[in-house]
């Protein structure tokens, strides 16, 4: 399948805002805005059908979009998990104890980092940089909401509310 | 010293730049050597290899020099200390994830990479992590790839962005897994896409038919030109002990630049097809059978004197040389007959008194860059003449605007400012050159054909395009001279480009149209455009007609003709002797005679390319079997029909004779018929000739027919 019918009306519309923000010779600026917002309906990962449509939506080469997304670690471009787990292992993390967290969860669901469970509820992302949330270190942000000085038992608490 | 140069000092030698030139153009200019990767003169400055550092007075780190721009009274060191371990270091850096595979790689002994790594890489490594591994893919017929040997310097992937427009290839994921591919598995499908194995400074894109079968120092390079359109490009054919294994541009600013079509690239593969005629054969009694050339020869000219001149013709192709051409004129006008042509898919020759001298651009070709307005009217362009249509992208980038008119649109990588679409040409044409008429009258040729017609809006702004234009170029290619109504189209577009003040040109078939032309071998007119006093039978008509003789020049009967049923024509014509690289089913039933002649690789000759200009070159590869070059054939021919003067030693002879004659001429593309011409009855414009399938040669070219385009254009065929 290509064209734009892979993406939603919805979807089409949120790039239609991304695409005003920019001049009228500059649709290529809005990829990254698109591609979020065709892997947000997507539960968390992009197909190559959905590539195509945004590179045809915005009018350009399907190969700038496969390089935009694979190039940045917050789109997958392939199935994961439907919640997206990013624990932060940057400098202040780190030394609040982010590696026992990592070691922890890695440990409860079976998984390495960058994987999935193979119920498909969890997704552990890869490595994730600083969230600029320092000042709550250990952190983590799960489908984009921030938690904050994290505790082993917190983590559990939040990983099996997830449905 | 005028305000736009600077002086700098390169190793101790005071040089002039030109202002905002790039370092590396001024030492390039003086042949002081910097290596480089990345930096390629006809692209976009990357900069990301880092091999083209060098030492810059009062600046305290080395500096690319493919991006540093040229300031007056800068000291430069290309070969100091610190330039030199700062090229050592990049070296070092960008072998850690090369390979160690030389020998098995088809780049070995013609690698920038290797040529670099002998004289600025270290002897021994001092990495012993594990070198990183790509996935191979598979990007079609056309390139082979090798990704682990990358080294990123992106060339492949700007050249995709800037000189085609279409890219193809990218850089996917970051880092130490950043790679050079497509993504999706698939293959690089742009008419000009070979190129990047030039481009390639490694051994990660390789030429995929070529790959294993040679090494670069057993070859001899020998010149050549294009036989495949009306370009010209300039070729290197690479060959080994007589075989011809590759074909590679050979640079030519003014008319092919660094670049050649892949169809030039690969057409070589043909010339070694399984189905090359080896000998002379003919037909007796219904079974065919081998000959010797001298009773083969015998026997043809003893059939064309036996039939009377006018029951005789000769049919060529555009690709015969234009020393082919002439002989062939020759020995028609000996005989008698004036039946001869290679116009071979033309189908409307009502108005063929009023052709040019020969079929011209209407401008060199590196000119129609610096067009501020193009409208191109039936022509495939990007297939006719690949290099033509990336000129005509180049004139768009600079700020032209480009419009087309034919029976579909093709995709074209710029800004379209009209694209007309219709079945009919004339319709599409006669709308236009009513709105470029406004306030002026129509040339009488065509007032007939646009009588009561009104043009739309589309039509309209193609006409103030031109007519805005400071220097406009009206062309029509391939498309429109197969048209039913060629006549009206190549009226309207005359008058089009009259009304306008634009140039006229003519993209024309094959690579020798220009030469035929002037060698005479044409049924109305003789060499050098002088008119015959009675027109012989034009292409159609010799093969409507079932002469009692007919000899075919570099034809395939069922696929270079116009005409729908030659191949049951040519069987009812009495004797049909065919001078053919190729043997096939066809020929066994069209012809009696057949002689082996040699493709263009075998043969020395000259084409006239669209813009006027000759180009002569000689035999790259051994015969095949016993086929000899055509101009010899002809030449004994000639002599067996004793025609006086047929005494040339070499086609150089021939090619002199004929220059004499021409004297000099001035290519005119005017348009000179003031009478009325009659409005079309028919006007269905031809099907395309697809891009692969062009000539004889074409089409038996392996890779070429394994290509997307190649087996979409037989897929339309069989639904045809």
């Amino acid at each position: 399948m290509s064209g734009t019918q892979a993406l939603s009306e919805h979807v089409r519309e949120e790039i239609d805002r991304w695409v005003a923000k920019f001049p009228d010779d500059r649709k290529r600026s809005a990829v990254i805005g698109a591609l979020h917002a065709a892997q947000h309906e997507n539960n968390g990962f992009l197909t190559a059908e959905l590539m195509n449509g945004v590179a045809e939506y915005l009018d350009l080469p399907t190969i700038q979009v496969y390089e935009v997304a694979t190039f940045y670690s917050m789109f997958q471009t392939r199935p994961v998990g439907r919640h997206n787990v990013a624990i932060c292992n940057n400098v202040s993390c780190m030394l609040r104890g982010a590696d026992d967290i990592i070691a922890h969860v890695e440990n409860k669901l079976g998984i390495k980092l960058g994987e999935s469970t193979k119920d498909g509820r969890i997704f552990l992302k890869q490595e994730e940089e600083c969230l600029a949330a320092c000042c709550g270190a250990p952190m983590m942000m799960v489908d984009h909401r921030y938690y904050e000085n994290l505790t082993v038992a917190e983590v559990d608490k939040i990983l099996d509310g997830l449905e | 010293m005028s305000d736009d140069k600077v002086t700098i000092e390169v190793d101790g030698k005071t040089i002039q730049a030109r202002k905002g030139q790039m370092l590396i153009e001024a030492t390039d200019a003086i042949g002081a050597y910097v290596p480089r990767f990345c930096y390629h003169d006809k692209l976009s400055v990357a900069a990301n290899c880092r091999m083209c550092l060098v030492e810059v007075e009062k600046v305290s780190k080395p500096l690319p020099a493919c991006a540093t721009p040229v300031t007056d009274g800068m000291k430069v060191f290309t070969k100091s200390a610190k330039a030199i371990s700062a090229q050592k270091a990049t070296m070092e850096f960008l072998l850690i994830n090369h390979p160690l595979d030389c020998p098995i790689c088809d780049q070995g002994g013609e690698c920038e990479l290797q040529d670099l790594a002998m004289g600025f890489g270290r002897d021994v490594s001092r990495y012993q992590e594990r070198k990183r591994v790509v996935k191979d893919k598979d990007i079609g017929p056309l390139v082979s790839t090798d990704m682990t040997r990358c080294i990123h310097c992106t060339r492949c992937v700007r050249f995709g962005e800037e000189i085609t427009g279409h890219p193809e290839l990218g850089t996917t994921e970051r880092g130490e897994n950043m790679k050079i591919g497509t993504y999706i598995e698939k293959s690089i499908d742009h008419e000009l896409s070979a190129n990047i194995i030039d481009l390639c400074p490694v051994g990660a894109l390789n030429n995929k038919p070529y790959r294993y079968s040679a090494r670069a120092w057993e070859m001899v390079q020998r010149e050549s030109v294009s036989a495949h359109d009306c370009v010209g490009s300039n070729l290197y054919a690479h060959v080994l002990r007589g075989t011809v294994k590759r074909i590679v541009p050979r640079p030519n600013e003014a008319i092919n630049e660094t670049w050649i079509s892949d169809r030039d690239r690969y057409s070589y593969e043909g010339v070694y097809s399984s189905d090359r005629l080896l000998t002379p054969r003919v037909r007796r009694a219904g079974k065919w059978q081998d000959i010797s050339w001298e009773d083969a020869l015998q026997e043809l000219a003893e059939k064309i004197q036996s039939v009377r001149a006018d029951r005789f013709g000769i049919l060529a192709s555009a690709g015969a040389t234009v020393e082919e051409s002439r002989l062939l004129a020759q020995i028609a006008e000996h005989v008698g007959t004036a039946n001869v042509d290679h116009r071979l898919r033309q189908q409307d020759f009502s108005d063929q008194d009023a052709d040019a001298l020969f079929p011209w651009l209407g401008c060199e070709i590196a000119d129609i860059e610096r067009c501020d307005a193009i409208f191109v009217a039936g022509s495939s362009l990007r297939k006719e003449a690949p290099i033509l249509a990336h000129r005509v992208r180049k004139a768009a980038l600079a700020g032209a605007r480009i419009a087309f008119a034919n029976p579909e649109n093709d995709r074209y990588f710029f800004d379209v400012a009209v694209d007309l679409n219709g079945a009919r040409l004339v319709e599409l044409l006669a709308g236009v050159a009513v709105a470029a008429s406004s306030g002026k009258s129509l040339p009488k040729a065509v007032s007939r054909i646009c009588k009561g017609v009104s043009a739309s809006g589309e039509q309209a702004s193609v006409a103030s395009m031109l007519r805005d234009s400071n220097n406009g170029l009206v062309l029509i290619g391939n498309l429109a001279i197969h048209d039913e109504a060629f006549s009206a189209v190549r009226a309207l577009a005359a008058a089009i480009a009259e009304l306008t003040g634009c140039r006229f040109g003519i993209v024309s078939e094959g690579p020798n149209a220009a030469g035929a032309h002037l060698a005479g071998l044409l049924p109305h007119r003789s060499m050098g455009g002088t008119p015959r006093t009675t027109a012989g039978k034009n292409a159609a008509e010799m093969i409507e007609a079932s002469l009692d003789a007919l000899l075919l020049f570099g034809i395939e009967p069922d696929l270079d003709l116009g005409v729908p049923d030659a191949v049951s024509r040519l069987s009812s014509t009495g004797f049909v002797a065919a001078l053919t690289a190729y043997d096939s089913e066809t020929f066994r039933q069209a012809a009696d005679l057949l002689l082996p002649i040699g493709t263009f690789a075998e043969t020395s000759g000259t084409f006239v390319n669209c813009e006027g200009r000759w180009q002569s070159f000689s035999g790259i590869a051994n015969p095949v079997g016993e086929s000899r070059p055509g101009w010899k054939v002809l030449r004994v021919l000639g002599n067996l029909l004793d025609i006086d003067g047929f005494e040339y030693l070499s086609s150089e002879d021939v090619r002199d004779e004929l220059l004499a004659a021409l004297g000099s001429y001035k290519p005119d593309n005017r348009y000179g018929n003031t009478r009325e011409l009659p409005a079309p009855a028919k006007s269905n414009g031809a099907a395309d000739v697809p891009m692969y399938a062009v000539d004889p040669v074409v089409r038996r070219a392996t890779a070429l027919q394994l290509t997307p385009e190649a087996r979409r254009s037989a897929r339309i065929g069989q639904r045809r």
